[in-house]
Order: structure tokens, then sequence, then C-alpha cells
């Protein structure tokens, strides 16, 4: 039995890999969700048709826990009110706050993002908010009753990697919260070296969903988090630099 | 094409008549436009004028496409003719730009012309108030059925136009048309003629969120012999509305030069910087190009837009795609089905279905009582909704209606 879980907010799940829903044809997403194991997807709340025809929510499978995100929203203002709603549409109390007020590099507000995660929070949501990682901005989210934080690795949809692993790290060390990374990994092994720096889960959209062949890509990030969790668990070894050991100890004078 | 000559395909024995006639001045305000303190006309037009496509070679193409992200003066490079060559290499950087910010999303709509009164004298136009063709505005309750026929093929954007007459269709007219459109609509947009910030203030807190000007030309000179008579005629006022737009709460908007009423290259690269100048002053705006070739008219099946051929076309629209690669890129119907198709797997992201240019022509009711007015212009691709859907998801592409939430 698997006893390593990933909890949030209080619920439990066995997959750590969280997967983004935007970018698919929609017939596409049920086989990456079962090839990736993942038990939750976002969702825009403004992708989600309410009624009409080709209903993204029609195509995610039972039984997986949806996070819907505030895309769209500019300020604090406009995430609470898109994260309202999504609760009156039923989508759930987990919510996803993604606040960008530059449509170029769609990089997260911090700030704004801190004051919708303490209204949020106090709402009874299951905040998760997106964020440039940085410290004091993560410390504010804790206070402010988020129940994760999700740093960027990279700028969204660039598929470059670990771009701000130092800072993340940071976030791993200090926060108690698990700490996800999202947005910017492009391929499995940047998702497995996040999960080896104690990374609670990675979140991908883009390098699966422009991949050439989908549930295959799907299911080589969900091996490699694996891979990276267990490493984790396992404790690294120990790596050698060049040089790093010196052959006579330069402390080997030492007399008393 | 130099500043002097003109598109001849445009010009008949009328309006050569016409264009002997006095002007008022193109550069100076009327009483009752706003004047906003910006510098965007400058910087825009400045950098336009000391843009020289002929001073661009291959080794500055080979190296806008070596850089990952687009500056400027590549711009300028992949926009000049030494980068036809590479027009196989710059599709495909594009589509793959296309495909980082947008995956397989292709946004669709339609347009909604509710009023085809036009007190402008663009000489390239079938609704220009000297062309005889017939006119109509739709009553509130005609507006609403057109309405309720696109709304139930399942669109969900809406993007309404009027041909450019205060007087005939005022920003209350098009408030209410905008109210009724929310009813039925989660995204609706407007192409109107420009109007003062506070204009579109109320028009957003209507429930439009989208404005597209199409700026027609950058050249004023140029300008000034296609636009003889009417507010349109304001080369200023024009090219600021994008920017009022963004002041007055919208949250995009639309740029276009329609290819073929001047030097094109030019014409394309100040539409792309106007984008671009605009984005950085206003970060949170989401910014689109439209991309029209100049097309027939009622009383005039010759106009052509002259030196842009599809190679041409697929060039600008791939530089727009590469310089602001988040941004939304509109191909009109009056683009043929393969044009189109092949735009959208490239480098477009938003497609019109189902588009009929003239007024009152959606709803069966409309089409009986006789409301219908003549079109702005003839299209090419006539495809409904449904054949649109079908065809975009044969590309391996995936329709989307609404990307958006008005909040």
């Amino acid at each position: 039995m698997n006893t390593d879980k990933l909890i949030i907010g209080g619920h439990e799940f066995d997959s750590r890999f969280i997967l983004g829903s935007g970018k698919y044809s929609l017939d596409l997403i049920e086989a990456a969700v079962k090839n990736a194991g993942a038990q939750i997807i976002t969702l825009a709340l403004r992708r989600a048709n309410q009624g009409g025809q080709a209903n993204i929510l029609d195509y995610i499978p039972e039984g997986v826990t949806l996070l819907p995100n505030t895309s769209g929203a500019r300020n604090a203002q406009e995430a609470v009110r898109i994260a309202r709603l999504s609760r009156e549409l039923g989508c759930g109390d987990f919510v996803k706050i993604e606040i960008m007020r530059d449509t170029k590099y769609l990089l997260p507000d911090n700030e704004e993002t801190v004051k919708a995660t303490e209204i949020l929070a106090k709402e009874g949501f299951v905040v998760m908010p997106y964020m440039y990682p940085d410290l004091n901005t993560a410390r504010d989210l804790y206070n402010a009753g988020a129940a994760t934080v999700m740093p960027l690795a990279a700028p969204i949809g660039t598929n470059k990697g670990l771009c701000t692993k130092e800072f993340i790290q940071i976030l791993i060390d200090e926060i108690d919260l698990p700490v996800i990374v999202d947005a910017g990994i492009g391929k499995p092994s940047q998702a497995c070296e996040a999960m080896e720096m104690g990374a609670a889960a990675v979140m991908a959209n883009t390098a699966i969903a422009t991949a050439g062949n989908i549930p295959e890509m799907a299911e080589a990030f969900k091996l490699a988090i694996e891979a990276g969790r267990k490493a984790y668990l396992a404790g690294l070894g120990r790596v050698m630099h060049k040089g790093a050991a010196a052959s006579s100890p330069l402390t080997g004078f030492l007399r008393d | 094409m130099s500043d002097q000559k003109i598109n001849e395909s445009i010009v008949t024995d009328e309006i050569r008549e016409h264009m002997k006639e006095n002007r008022i001045d193109h550069m100076t305000y009327l009483p009752d436009m706003e004047i906003i303190d910006s510098d965007i006309q400058d910087r825009v037009l400045s950098a336009m004028h000391a843009y020289d496509p002929e001073s661009y070679t291959a080794a500055d193409v080979r190296r806008a496409l070596d850089h990952e992200r687009i500056s400027v003066e590549d711009f300028k490079a992949l926009l000049s003719p030494a980068a036809q060559p590479f027009l196989e290499e710059i599709a495909a950087k594009a589509r793959a730009e296309k495909q980082r910010y947008f995956g397989n999303s292709i946004y669709m709509m339609t347009p909604l012309y509710i009023s085809n009164y036009c007190e402008n004298y663009c000489i390239y136009c079938g609704f220009n108030c000297h062309n005889k063709i017939d006119r109509a505005k739709l009553d509130e309750e005609s507006i609403e059925r057109e309405l309720k026929a696109i709304a139930k093929t399942g669109l969900e954007e809406i993007l309404i136009l009027t041909g450019e007459s205060r007087k005939m269709s005022d920003v209350e007219y098009i408030g209410n048309a905008v109210k009724l459109a929310r009813k039925y609509f989660r995204v609706i947009g407007l192409e109107i003629y420009p109007v003062n910030t506070e204009e579109y203030r109320y028009l957003h807190e209507c429930g439009a969120d989208y404005v597209t000007v199409f700026q027609e030309t950058y050249n004023s000179a140029k300008y000034e012999t296609l636009h003889l008579a009417g507010h349109k005629r304001i080369f200023p006022y024009r090219l600021n509305a994008q920017e009022r737009a963004l002041r007055g709460g919208m949250r995009g908007v639309t740029f276009a030069a329609l290819l073929g009423l001047d030097d094109f290259r030019k014409d394309a690269f100040a539409t792309g910087i106007h984008g671009y100048y605009l984005q950085q002053k206003y970060p949170a705006a989401e910014i689109g190009f439209s991309c029209p070739r100049l097309r027939p008219i009622i009383n005039n099946d010759k106009i052509n837009p002259m030196d842009v051929h599809e190679t041409q076309l697929l060039q600008v629209v791939c530089a727009y795609r590469l310089l602001l690669p988040s941004a939304q890129i509109i191909v009109s119907s009056r683009e043929c089905e393969r044009v189109r198709n092949n735009l959208m797997n490239i480098c477009a992201t938003k497609v019109s279905a189902g588009v009929d240019t003239g007024i009152g022509r959606h709803s069966q009711e409309n089409i009986q009582e006789e409301k219908q007015g003549d079109e702005q212009f003839e299209i090419d691709d006539r495809r409904d909704y449904r054949e649109m859907y079908d065809a975009i998801e044969k590309m391996g592409l995936q329709p989307v209606m609404s990307d958006y939430i008005y909040v």
C-alpha cells in the first residue's frame, strides 16, 4: 500500500502529477489523464463551457479532482470573482490562483496573488497559488492560508525547465507547505529533477499537449515523477564534485 | 508602391472627379474628438518612416531566425524582401510559437453587421457614402433575432459591426446592441467608428471587451488620398483609438492595415509595432492583429491587393506571430478556404465562420421581412459554423468557442 501521499488542504492523493488541460484537443485529454495517472487536472474556468457543445468537463474522467484556475484575472478582485463563480458552477472548493497583468510573458503578480489567497482561504477554498518563486511572498501566502505554493520553473509554455531552481529549492527548504513546481517544465527529466529536489508535485501542460505522441509523453512524465520522488525519499547519494575531496586532507596537519 | 501612387484598381471615374475637390486637413482633430496625451503615434510613425525594407539582407533574416525572442529589428528583417526565401523556416518558427502559447486552440467567432449607413468616403470600401447600395439599420427586435439565430449555431463570440455613421448608429444604439448580445454571447467585440475614452468606457460597461480598429494605412499622405470625407478622414483620431479603448477599460484591442492600399511591408511593420508599443505601455492589454487584403466591392469588382500575394500575406502573418507570440491573429473570410486552413495551421488563432457582411441576413424573419442591407465587401470563404468546426477538428486542432470570462 502506498503510504507516501500528497496531502493538499486535507485531501489525499497518490499521484504527484498535476495535468494542465488548456492546450489539448479535447479527445486527447482523457488519454493524457489516464496515461499520466493524474488525479488532479487544472481547468481554466473561462474555458469551461456552460452548456453548449464540446464541453471540456465531459472529457475529464470521473474520480479526477478538478482544479479550476482563475486565468484571465488581472487583479485580486477578478480572481476572487472567478473563484466564486467556479464554486457556484459546482467545480468544487479547489482553486488555483493565476493573476497576470502582462499578456506577453504571463508572469504571475505575486502581490495580488497574496491578496486573493487571503480572501479565498477565509471563504473555505483550498487555495493553490501560482507564483514567482520569492521567499517573502511564499511566507505571506502561507500566512494568508494557502494550501500549497506553486512556483514557476520558467515562463509558461517555454519548456525551459528549472530556470528558477535555486529559488524553488529555498521554498522547499523553508516553507511548510507542499511546493508544486508549475510552468516551464519541458521534459520528463526536468520533472524528475524537480522531484529529486523535494518538490511535492509537478504540473505540466504544454510539454505534453505539444508532444508528438500525447499519451506516451503523459506516461513518460508519470514515470519520471515517480522516479524523482523515489530518489528524494531514498536520499540522494553523495555527488562528488571534481577536486572536492583532496587525497591529502587540508586539515591533516592538525595535532590537537 | 510609392507614397504618391495609388492602387489603380480602386479608382473609378467618379472617384477621380471627387479627388479634385477641396478636402479638410486630415491631421487636424474635429471639435468633438478627444485628444489624448500620448507619444504612441509619434513613435509608430517615426519608426515606420525610418524602416527601409530593402536595406535588410539574408544575414539579417538568418540572425532574426536564430534569436529566441524577436526584437523590433528582427521584425523588420522578417518583413523585408530578403526574408522571402526563408519563408518555410519562418513558418515553422511561427507555428512553434503559436503552439507554445495557444496549443491546439483555434477560436471561432462571427461578425454581426447591424447597420451599413456610413458618413465616410473611403474609396475602396463598399459601405462608403457615395456608393449606391441598399442601406439598412436593424432595430432592437431585428438585432435580437440575428443574435438568437447566430447563438443557435453554438458560437459564443460575436463581433458587432456598424458602418461609420454616428448619426445613424449612435453610441447608445450600439450600447443597446451590446446589452442584447450579452444575453446570448460570452465574448463581445466591437468594430465601429472610433469614439472617445468615456464612450469606450460606456460600451465596456454595456458588456463589450474588445475593440477592433483598422487603420487601413499608416502612411498619412496616402491615407489622405483614400479617405476623402467624413470623420474617418482624421488620421490621428483613428490611430489613437486603441489607446482610448484601453483607457476606457477594454481588455483587448485589435490592429490592422488593409494590405494592398500602400507599401504593405511598411504598413505591416507599423501595425505590428503599434500593437507592440501599446502592449508595453499597457501590459495587461490583449493584443490582436487582423490581416485583411483588399477585396472587390459592389460597383467595383476590379479591386485587388496588388503586390500582396499569398506568399506575402503569409510572410506578414508569420512576422506578427513572431513579434508578439501571445497575440490573437484573425484571418478574414476575405481569404479562401485553402489559405485560411493553412494560416490556422501555421500562425493564425482565430477565424470567423458563417460570415455575411450584409445587414439582417442571419435570421429567417429578418430575411422574410426584407430588413437587409448590402454587404461591405465580397467574402471568399463561405463556410458555416459546422463546416468550419469540422475543418478545424480535421486538421487536428481544437475549436474553442470562448476562452474568456467577463469579470
